[in-house]
C-alpha cells in the first residue's frame, strides 16, 4: 500500500514538474525560451527553494500546477518570493487556482517583508474560468491591489519573457523595474488582432507592444535584455543594489577604484558644446558598477545605480550629448520615477548637473511638460535619503531646481570650478536685457557691446562669487570629487528626516 | 533608405555632409542649435547621402526629416 502511494506521489510530481505537453516545450525552445523551472534554477542561489501549491489543479488533465510556480528561496543570499508563469500550460493563462497561488505568494512576501520577483510569461485571463478568477474579492484585481500595497515596502522586480497581455500587462507596470527579453517579451492591452477588429488598425506585435518599443518609446520597460539568461542575470544584479525591505539598507560591496579619467579635461569650456556624461560618471564610480535604468528611453537624462567606495547610490545626470541635456516631459517622468525608487529603498541620490533648462515650444507644452516637470520637482523635493547635487557645468532656469538645487535641501550642493548657475546663459540673458539697446546701436558697434555685456554677466555669476554668497556649499576640483562624495555620503549615513506632516501629497501626476 | 530626423525643435546650425558623401553609423550629419545648445545629429545606418532636405538657418520641429541616406 505504502509502495503504491509512494509511486503515485512520485509519478504525480514528475508529471507536474514536466509542465505542459511536449509540443509547447518545443515551440518555446524554437523561440529561445527556457522552461520555467530552468529559469527558476538560474534565478535562485541554489536548489533549496520551496514551492507551494505544486499540486494545484493536478486532477485536471493538462494543467500542472495550474500554470504558475510560486516559491520562496534565496537570491543573493537573501530570502525572496517568486511567481513564475509556465507558458507550456495553456500559454501561462490565469485560472482560478493560478490567481489564488499568485495572491498567496504576495501575502507571504508581505508577511516576511521579502522582495517579490515576477517572472512573467502569460497570455492573461483564462476566459473559461472567468467567474472564478476575474471579478471576485480574491480575483485577479487583488493581485494589483497587493502590488500597490507592496510598492515601496519590498522591492518588486519583473522579468518579462513573453507576453503580458490585457489586464496582465499591469503586473509589470506596478513593479519597480521591468526587464524585457528582446524579441519575445511584449506588453499590450489589446493584441494586434483585437486592434484590427475593434479600431481597424493593422500593426505588428513588435511595433505595438514589443520589448524594443517599450524600452525606447513608451518607457514601460527599463532594461532590454538580449536573451533569457542575461535577463535573469540582470535581475540578480539589480537586486544587489536593493535592500530586502524599506527599513533595511542596500548591501555593500568591496570598494573598487574608478576608471582613471581626466575629468577636468573632458568638460568643454564652451558651455554650449556637448560631451559624454557617461564618461564623467565612470570617472567617479567604482569601475563596472553602473546599472542603468531606461538606458534607451529619454536619453537626455541618465538614471542608474552605481557604487561609490562599495556603497550604492542612485545617479540622476543630464546628458549634454543627447538633445543638449535639455529636460523634456519624458526625461522628467523618467527622473521622477527613479528618484522615488531610490528614496523608497534608502539609496542615496547623486545629481550631476549640466542642464540648459526645460524644453520650450508648442510640442512640449502640448505634451504637458509643466505637469511632467512638476512630477520630477516633487519627487526630488520630497526625497529624504542623503541627497547631493554636483553642478558639473551649467545649471540654468528651472533645470537647477529639478536637479536638486540649493532650495530643495540637498545635504550638499557642490560646484566644480566649471559650474555656471543662472536663470539663463550669457547669450540669452544679454539678448533679453539689452535687445532694444542692441537694436539702436550702429551694426559695427553691436559685437563689442554684446561681448562686453556677456563678460559682465559672466563675472556676475562667477562660481566663487556664488560660493561667497553661500549659494553653493563648496567648490571642489573634479579630481577630488570621488573622495569628497565618498566622505560626505558616509557622514550623512544616519540622516533621518520626516519631510512633511500629512497623509500623503496630492501627486502632480 | 534612412530618413534622419530632428530629435528636437530648433534651428539648423550646420550641415556637415554633402550629397553623395558616404556615412557610417554614428557619423554626424547635421548640427542643430536649440536652447542655446549644439545638438549633433548622427546617421544610424551606413550609406550615401541622397538628399539634404533642410537649409542652414531654417526652423525645424521635432521629427522633421533633415537628411535622406540611401543604404
Amino acid at each position: 500500500m505504502t509502495m503504491k502511494l509512494d509511486r503515485s506521489w512520485k509519478e504525480r510530481v514528475e508529471e507536474i514538474e514536466k509542465g505542459g505537453a511536449a509540443k509547447y516545450h518545443e515551440a518555446n525552445e524554437a523561440k529561445g525560451k527556457m522552461f520555467v523551472r530552468e529559469r527558476l534554477a538560474l534565478l535562485f542561489d541554489d536548489a533549496a527553494w520551496k514551492e507551494d501549491g505544486r499540486f494545484a489543479n493536478a486532477e485536471t488533465e493538462g494543467l500542472p500546477a495550474d500554470g504558475v510556480i510560486t516559491a520562496v528561496g534565496k537570491v543573493d543570499g537573501r530570502t525572496v518570493c517568486v511567481l513564475a508563469n509556465d507558458s507550456t500550460v495553456k500559454a501561462g493563462s490565469w485560472g482560478s487556482r493560478t490567481v489564488e497561488k499568485m495572491i498567496r505568494i504576495q501575502e507571504t512576501a508581505m508577511k516576511l517583508k521579502a522582495p517579490m520577483f515576477y517572472l512573467v510569461d502569460s497570455a492573461g485571463a483564462r476566459i473559461t474560468d472567468q467567474i472564478e478568477m476575474f471579478p471576485n474579492r480574491r480575483g485577479a484585481g487583488r493581485l494589483f491591489h497587493n502590488q500597490v500595497k507592496m510598492s515601496g515596502m519590498v522591492p518588486q522586480i519583473c522579468v518579462l519573457f513573453g507576453p503580458s497581455a490585457a489586464g496582465g500587462a499591469y503586473i509589470p507596470s506596478f513593479c519597480d523595474v521591468v526587464i524585457m527579453v528582446k524579441g519575445n517579451a511584449s506588453m499590450y492591452l489589446g493584441s494586434p488582432r483585437m486592434a484590427e477588429m475593434v479600431i481597424g488598425e493593422k500593426v505588428s506585435l513588435e511595433e505595438m507592444g514589443g520589448a524594443s518599443m517599450h524600452c525606447s518609446v513608451s518607457g514601460c520597460g527599463d532594461v532590454l535584455a538580449e536573451d533569457e539568461t542575461s535577463a535573469i542575470a540582470s535581475a540578480r544584479t539589480y537586486f544587489t543594489y536593493m535592500p530586502e525591505r524599506y527599513s533595511s539598507r542596500p548591501p555593500e560591496a568591496p570598494s573598487v577604484p574608478a576608471v582613471e579619467t581626466d575629468l577636468e579635461g573632458m568638460i568643454p569650456a564652451n558651455q554650449n558644446a556637448p560631451f559624454n556624461m557617461h564618461d564623467f560618471i565612470d570617472g567617479i564610480i567604482d569601475e563596472g558598477s553602473f546599472y542603468e535604468i531606461k538606458a534607451l528611453f529619454a536619453k537626455e537624462l541618465i538614471t542608474g545605480f552605481a557604487r561609490i567606495d562599495g556603497r550604492a547610490v542612485g545617479i540622476v545626470a543630464n546628458q549634454p550629448k543627447q538633445k543638449g541635456g535639455v529636460l523634456f516631459h519624458d526625461s522628467a517622468d523618467k527622473a521622477a520615477r527613479f528618484i522615488t525608487l531610490c528614496d523608497a529603498f534608502q539609496i542615496p541620490l547623486l545629481f550631476l548637473v549640466d542642464v540648459p533648462g526645460f524644453m520650450i515650444g508648442t510640442r512640449v507644452e502640448q505634451a504637458g511638460i509643466i505637469r511632467h516637470g512638476a512630477k520630477m520637482v516633487a519627487a526630488m523635493s520630497e526625497a529624504v535619503v542623503p541627497k547631493i547635487s554636483v553642478i558639473v557645468r551649467k545649471a540654468y532656469g528651472a533645470g537647477l531646481y529639478a536637479m536638486a538645487g540649493p532650495a530643495f535641501e540637498p545635504d550638499a550642493c557642490i560646484a566644480l570650478p566649471s559650474a555656471q548657475i543662472a536663470v539663463m546663459g550669457p547669450e540669452a540673458a544679454v539678448n533679453a536685457v539689452y535687445a532694444n539697446k542692441i537694436a539702436s546701436l550702429p551694426e559695427e558697434e553691436r559685437p563689442a557691446f554684446t561681448a562686453e555685456k556677456r563678460k559682465e554677466y559672466q563675472e556676475n555669476i562667477d562660481i566663487y562669487r556664488l560660493a561667497s554668497e553661500l549659494i553653493v556649499d563648496d567648490v571642489v576640483p573634479p579630481d577630488q570629487l570621488r573622495d569628497v562624495l565618498t566622505e560626505r555620503y558616509h557622514l550623512y549615513e544616519n540622516k533621518e528626516v520626516v519631510f512633511s506632516e500629512r497623509k500623503h501629497p496630492v501627486y502632480p501626476v | 533608405m534612412e530618413e534622419i530626423k530632428a530629435s528636437m525643435a530648433g534651428n539648423v546650425w550646420k550641415i556637415t555632409v554633402n550629397t553623395g558623401d558616404e556615412v557610417k553609423p554614428g557619423d554626424e550629419v547635421v548640427i542643430l542649435e536649440s536652447m542655446k545648445m549644439e545638438i549633433p545629429i548622427a546617421a544610424e545606418s551606413a550609406g550615401t547621402v541622397e538628399s539634404i532636405v533642410v537649409e542652414e538657418g531654417s526652423f525645424i520641429n521635432e521629427g522633421d526629416v533633415l537628411v535622406k541616406i540611401q543604404s
